[in-house]
């Protein structure tokens, strides 16, 4: 079991609010990924779910009993660190067994565990390795190793894929997701990249400046963004936002339309009218990044190739059922 | 340093600096062997003459040349061990963050800025002096014998203030490797459940280990040599009790004017450096590859 529920979390470090007030309710088994932009508070939010930090007030409770009080130890969860922290003199088998030998369990016993922990990590070949004769996704899979073998209610990832290169990142974003699955074990996974968000997250909860603005499923995100920070957080590239004369008209301080809902048309057509600044041409999309006048920059994309250059002059028009009002409050007018 | 031009400009101008050095270590070396195969007594002067290597079985057969290495040996361990078991846990509590810290470093870290002849003679008058020394007054108040350092227990006596001189280089040392492991380890270990004891033994003295070999090689050459606090308590005595090698070199050459035997016997310190730092590095060294 591995239900996590966020009460009024508050946390100060001397006179600076961090974190100010999160309310969560994370189900047992759900993998949640806290995403926002750099300095917002996820680490120090994932932080006080493991006990490294104290509260400031609040109360987190695990399996419904409150743990603020509780050494991490023994809050049972598990955490995976952005440096991997490993421990360089030991070896994998070392590093994995570590927590087990703490606990004090018989050496075959851990032998036994961290052999199996190892065998689904793809790590036996190198059980008797230093860190250092590792590669850095091998690391990585030394460090999921030592969260996995304890058996822990929930695993805490912070930002654990940032020191990848790209490829890798990819096919370690769907081995961790796949290995949560198949364990079951409740996950939260702290990124500052969308997209690692949207592909691996049952649940996302989008921090900003301390505050959770929404919380919801990706595709809720996307669809239903509560408010202007989170349509411009989620989705990429970025929605484009339109104030004054046309927002009016459709009753709202600010419109936003998602560069994938504006149907690019020649010149003429009857959309806002631009010129193309910028046309990135991948194959697979095509995306303009016109000069729309008084509208500012807008950003279209086109599924496939679209033979437009920089300097054509382009129609942009909405999609009607997809645009996203907000208020002078930035938040979401629904209906 | 690409090019054939640059090589043989760099070569010519490190020319001079490298001859100068060379001779200048190469001279004295020279003139120590030539020394050592004379008979050479200042108080004889004119007399000398080629003797071989006698001055060498003279060196070696002297009983005091084994109660000199006994002790030479006695202090250097004595010094290296009690200066890490009392780094250790000095670094660990400076490395704490607490008020005044920078302040508390300062003050430890005094002590190797205290030139030895200096420290020596404090520690002889000030502190040990069995009637007006502050331990001896300390062990009056508790209603003790005060101990007459020099001649009761004179070479722990020395140990004792060569220690003080090097603990603040070995905690210092120290305090700089525990300020470079990395905090997220220590969380680490901390989530794995270990104890405070359980991070020190598995995480913090594993870390410890390359500056511990660090501090082992660099005090046992400083060590092998110790003259001056020996020069200053107790002259090497009573007896031989705190006579080193080096002392025994020098009562050789300047109390017994003998700079055939004080040659020879220099020649076998250098000898014994080698021994000694050979086994270190067989022993420790090992902890300094990558
Ligand atoms: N130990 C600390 N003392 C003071 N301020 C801190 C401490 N840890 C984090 N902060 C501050 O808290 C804010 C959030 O940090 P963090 O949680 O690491 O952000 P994120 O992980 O989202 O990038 C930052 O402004 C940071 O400077
Ligand atoms: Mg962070």
């Amino acid at each position: 079991m591995g239900q996590i529920t966020l009460q009024d979390v508050q946390k100060s470090f001397g006179p600076v609010h961090i974190i100010k007030g999160a309310d969560l309710d994370i189900a047992d088994g759900s993998f949640v990924v806290f995403v926002g932009p750099s300095g917002c508070g996820k680490t120090t939010l994932l932080r006080l779910i493991a006990g490294l930090e104290d509260v400031s007030g609040g109360k987190i409770l695990i399996d419904g009993k409150n743990v603020v009080d509780t050494p991490p130890a023994k809050r049972g969860l598990s955490m995976v660190f952005q440096s991997y922290a490993l421990y360089p003199h030991m070896s994998v088998r070392g590093n994995i067994g570590f927590g087990l030998k703490m606990a004090g369990l018989a050496r075959d016993e851990i032998n036994r565990k961290v052999e199996a922990a190892a065998a689904t990590l793809n790590l036996s070949p190198y059980l008797d390795r230093k860190p250092r004769e590792l590669s850095g996704g091998q690391r990585q899979r030394v460090a999921i190793g030592r969260a996995i073998v304890r058996e822990p209610k929930a695993f805490l990832f912070d930002e654990p894929l940032s020191n990848l290169d790209a490829a890798l990142r990819v096919q370690m974003r769907i081995e961790v997701t796949r290995l949560q699955k198949q364990l079951g074990t409740t996950a939260i996974y702290v990124t500052h990249d969308q997209v690692e968000a949207m592909t691996m997250a049952d649940k996302i909860v989008v921090l900003n400046g301390g505050k959770i603005e929404q919380y919801g499923s990706p595709l809720e995100l996307y669809e239903r963004p509560a408010n202007l920070f989170v349509a411009g957080f989620i989705g990429s590239p970025k929605m484009n936002f339109v104030t004054g004369e046309l927002a009016l008209q459709r009753g709202a301080a600010t419109i936003g339309v998602r560069p994938e809902h504006l149907k690019i048309e020649r010149d003429g057509g009857s959309g806002w009218p631009g010129t193309i600044a910028v046309a990135e041409h991948l194959g697979s999309d095509t995306f303009l990044y016109v000069d729309a006048g008084s509208l500012g920059m807008l950003t279209a994309r086109y599924i496939g190739e679209l033979s437009l250059h920089a300097g054509d002059r382009v129609s942009l028009v909405p999609d009607p059922a997809r645009i996203h009002r907000f208020d002078e409050s930035g938040n979401a007018l629904r209906g | 340093m690409a090019t054939r031009q640059t090589q043989f400009l760099a070569r010519s101008l490190l020319t001079p600096a490298v001859g100068l050095l060379f001779v200048w270590m190469i001279v004295p070396l020279a003139l120590t062997i030539y020394f050592s195969t004379l008979h050479y007594s200042l108080l004889d002067p004119g007399s000398e003459a080629f003797v071989g290597l006698e001055n060498f079985r003279y060196f070696l057969t002297d009983p005091a040349f084994l109660a000199s290495l006994q002790n030479t040996l006695v202090l250097v361990g004595s010094v290296l061990a009690l200066t890490i078991l009392l780094g250790i846990p000095l670094a660990l509590l400076m490395d704490q963050p607490v008020i005044g810290r920078n302040f508390v470093r300062l003050m430890v870290i005094a002590p190797f800025f205290v030139m030895p002849t200096v420290s020596a003679l404090v520690w002889k008058n000030l502190l040990m002096h069995p009637v007006s020394g502050l331990f001896a007054w300390l062990a009056k108040l508790v209603g003790a014998t005060p101990i007459d350092w020099f001649n009761d227990v004179p070479l722990f006596a020395v140990i004792l203030i060569v220690a003080w001189q090097w603990l603040p280089f070995a905690t210092l040392i120290l305090l700089t490797a525990l300020q470079s492991l990395d905090e997220e380890q220590k969380e680490a270990a901390e989530m794995d459940g270990a104890s405070a004891v359980s991070t020190f033994i598995y995480i913090t003295l594993p870390h410890l280990a390359r500056p511990i070999t660090v501090v082992i090689l660099i005090e046992t050459i400083f060590l092998l040599t110790v003259f001056a606090e020996i020069f200053v308590t107790t002259g090497g005595g009573p007896g031989l009790q705190t006579t080193n090698i080096a002392f025994l070199i020098y009562s050789q050459a300047l109390i017994q004017f003998d700079v055939g035997s004080a040659s020879a016997g220099g020649l076998v310190a250098v000898v014994i450096a080698n021994i000694v730092a050979f086994f270190l590095v067989r022993i420790v060294g090992r902890n300094l590859e990558a």
